[in-house]
């Protein structure tokens, strides 16, 4: 059986990648991957806990976060398509009307 | 039996209630209707109760109703509840008998006006307020029908805000009464942290065990309460705010200005005569500032040119002789000739509103005269009820005057006894000046007034009528050499029955005759005086004005009393108000709120610094923020 520490180690792997892509690319549809990347390193951690901890909670949790991240999803890519419509960019660096 | 007393209070504030729901969907008559309907109801109740009142054996003449309570604090219960006994069923039969006549005439006088159903709202609102005060049978309640009545004068008086003059003796009645209120107010709260509650009942059988009689607090509290009846019935110090409260419409001087609310001092100080009476010293004063203010504001209308101010110094003065009796103890008296002064002068008000009326708003007694042939219903009525303040008898103002005269003499008072004649004099020449001027003579009228003058409609003279038959049966009830107390003072003996100051002598019937016939004398020689300088020699009149200048000069100005008080209290309370408002308020107050604002944006200035408007930079601080929680639980 796989250790859990192999599990945990390739999910804060994914999250770091995650939120690296997220703090470093321009592309806002990069960053929504990394999003979900980062979503998905913590469903694995849910997975592995739930598995050696021998509880069924951890997979519980993560169909919820599946869902939110769907819905997430819907919502995202539609401020996506419409800014494009807008702006004909998904460049976020360009989209800096909203400041103070 | 039930006690329906209760609703006479209520009725005209039905009324304001149904004006305010119904709104103009009403019409003119609709209104006049409604208003002149819930206080002729009122009057009629006020008629039943009165007639229950008297079927009751004299002892029992006391009726309490709790309509609910008001409000508990502790021990301390304030309830709405009225009392009927023979004091405020007199009252209320006037209050509503004279207001009914007012508001059918105010139907006429105000028929062109576009606010007429303002007026009639406030009219009907005032009714309420000065019912509830006359009926209230505890402190609390009384003060809040004396600070409506209050608040409605100030409205009336102000009525036609549009006009400057209007709007400031709005404000001018006002601010004088708060100054008599306040000390009504602490005069409330010293009796009741002595006597421990504020319904007579209860407050007045306490009275004797709690204060010594003529005891500082009881001399003081009485003279609080006094302070605050000098400001609502206008009396010495606090008058000069009745003058020029004629800014009102002319209804408005007859009801509150003449026939209603100014009384409600005089009312107030009888109905509190259980107290006065433990101090002497308070009465004293009580007797000297009504004639003071009887024989000064007497002085002053004699020299007035105004028809309104005329009867409004009339006014002020004939108050001063209701504080007069009772401040020599004949508060039976005070109350008699607060009666019969409402019936005439709320006519002779009406009867100068039916003048100006027909002279297009002339209110000038040098541009009238000769008046009598061409308004002869209001010339009748104005007559009538000139005679009667004269003190002519068969007149009631005859019976009333004499009644405080002879009282004052009775009880020792020959200094104010005298003050009395010298005004009864006055009076009666200052109100045939008046009569001369407006109906006798030549015509003074301006060609354009002269053009449209006319007799007031029905609804104007009626009540006319009606007052001036009151003004002449209205004394009858108080004859004098009556044996054993004539009716009207056995109706009030259970009220003002007992008491150590309440006691006036008997007087033998030879020299009760003797101060009967020195009064008429008197009367008559004002009148006769008043006839020879302004109808026969009118060249007296202005001859003496020449010779005496200085005298006439001051009575024309009021002994500047009006200049005084605006150099000694209004102007140095306006420039103190004017530097609190340019140092307090500008500096401080408005200094604390700019200075907050002030630390907010510079504070949001630093901090909008971080806000870029890239999503980027957002997601760094974010996750920068992130680490540093983490940290922070990591090495905790």
């Amino acid at each position: 059986m796989i250790p859990i520490s192999w599990s945990l180690l390739l999910s804060a792997v994914l999250f770091t990648i995650g939120v690296v892509g997220v703090l470093v690319r321009r592309n806002a549809i990069v960053i929504f991957m990394s999003v979900e990347l980062m979503l998905n390193a913590g469903n694995l951690a849910f997975v592995a806990f739930a598995r050696h901890l021998n509880s069924i909670d951890g997979q519980v949790f993560v169909f919820f976060v599946m869902t939110v991240a769907a819905a997430e999803v819907a919502v995202g890519l539609a401020i996506i398509v419409n800014t494009f419509r807008l702006r004909e960019s998904v460049f976020v660096d360009e989209i800096n009307l909203l400041k103070g | 039996m039930p006690p329906l007393f209760a609703l006479i209070p209520a009725l005209p504030l039905a009324g304001v209630a149904l004006s305010l729901l119904l709104g103009d969907r009403l019409g003119k008559r609709g209104t006049a209707w409604l208003a002149c309907g819930v206080v002729g109801l009122a009057f009629l109740l006020a008629v039943r109760a009165a007639l229950q009142l008297a079927g009751l054996p004299a002892q029992d003449r006391e009726i309490h109703v709790t309509a609910w309570t008001w409000f508990r604090v502790g021990d301390f219960r304030a309830n709405v509840s009225f009392v009927l006994d023979p004091l405020s069923a007199v009252m209320a039969l006037v209050v509503t008998g004279v207001g009914f006549l007012i508001h059918v005439y105010s139907t006429g006088y105000m028929a062109h006006d576009p606010s007429f159903r303002r007026f009639f709202l406030y009219l009907n609102l005032f009714m309420f307020a000065m019912l509830t005060l006359v009926l209230a049978d505890n402190f609390l309640l009384m003060f809040v029908g004396w600070e409506g009545v209050g608040l409605c004068s100030y409205l009336l008086i102000g009525f036609w805000y549009e006009r400057p003059a209007a709007a400031e003796a709005g404000k001018k009645a006002f601010v004088m009464n708060r100054i008599g209120d306040f000390g009504f107010l602490l005069g409330m709260i010293t009796l009741f942290s002595f006597g421990g509650s504020l319904d007579y009942d209860r407050l007045f059988a306490a009275a004797p065990h709690v204060f010594a009689l003529g005891s500082a607090a009881i001399t003081c509290a009485t003279l609080l309460l006094f302070l605050g009846a000098t400001g609502k019935s206008a009396q010495l110090p606090l008058y000069t705010w009745l003058p020029d409260a004629m800014e009102g419409p002319t209804p408005v001087s007859a009801l509150i200005h003449a026939a209603t609310m100014v009384t409600a001092g005089v009312y107030m100080v009888a109905r509190c005569h259980a107290l006065f009476t433990l101090a002497p010293a308070t009465l004293e004063v009580v007797a000297v500032i009504g004639a003071a203010t009887a024989l000064l504001a007497a002085t002053i209308g004699v020299a007035q040119n105004d028809i309104k101010r005329v009867l409004a110094y009339s006014t002020v003065s004939q108050l001063g002789y209701m504080f007069m009796a009772c401040g020599v103890g004949a508060f039976t008296a005070g109350i008699f000739h607060l009666m019969t002064h409402a019936f005439f002068k709320a006519l002779l008000f009406l009867g100068a509103g039916s003048v100006i009326h027909a002279l297009s708003n002339e209110q000038d007694l040098r541009r009238m005269g000769g008046l009598a042939e061409r308004l002869p219903w209001t010339h009748r009525t104005m007559l009538v009820a000139t005679i009667a303040i004269a003190g002519i008898p068969p007149l009631a103002g005859f019976f009333s005057k004499d009644e405080i005269l002879h009282d004052a003499f009775a009880s020792g008072h020959f200094g104010v006894w005298l003050v009395g004649i010298v005004g009864a004099l006055l009076t009666a020449f200052y109100m045939f000046r008046l009569y001369a001027l407006a109906f006798r003579g030549p015509s003074r009228l301006t060609p354009e007034a002269d053009h449209h003058v006319h007799e007031s409609p029905p609804s104007m003279v009626v009540p006319l009528v009606i007052l001036a038959v009151l003004s002449i049966v209205g004394g009858w009830v108080g004859p004098p050499l009556a044996p054993g107390g004539n009716p009207f003072h056995r109706w009030l003996t259970p009220v003002f029955a007992g008491g150590p100051g309440a006691a006036v002598r008997e007087l033998a019937p030879g020299t009760e005759i003797m101060l009967i016939a020195l009064s008429v004398v008197a009367a008559l020689a004002g009148i006769g005086l008043a006839f020879r300088v302004y109808l026969q020699r009118p060249a007296i009149a202005a001859d003496l004005e020449r010779r005496f200048s200085g005298v006439y000069r001051a009575l024309l100005n009021k002994y500047w009393v009006d200049e005084l008080y605006d150099a000694a209290v209004v102007g140095p309370v306006y420039r103190a108000a004017q530097r609190l408002w340019r140092f307090w308020d500008e500096k401080i107050v408005d200094g604390i709120v700019n200075g907050i604002g002030y630390t907010l944006e510079g504070v949001s200035a630093v901090l909008r610094l971080f806000q870029t408007g890239f999503v980027g930079t957002y997601a760094l601080f974010f996750t920068l923020g992130v680490l540093a929680v983490l940290l922070f639980f990591a090495r905790h």
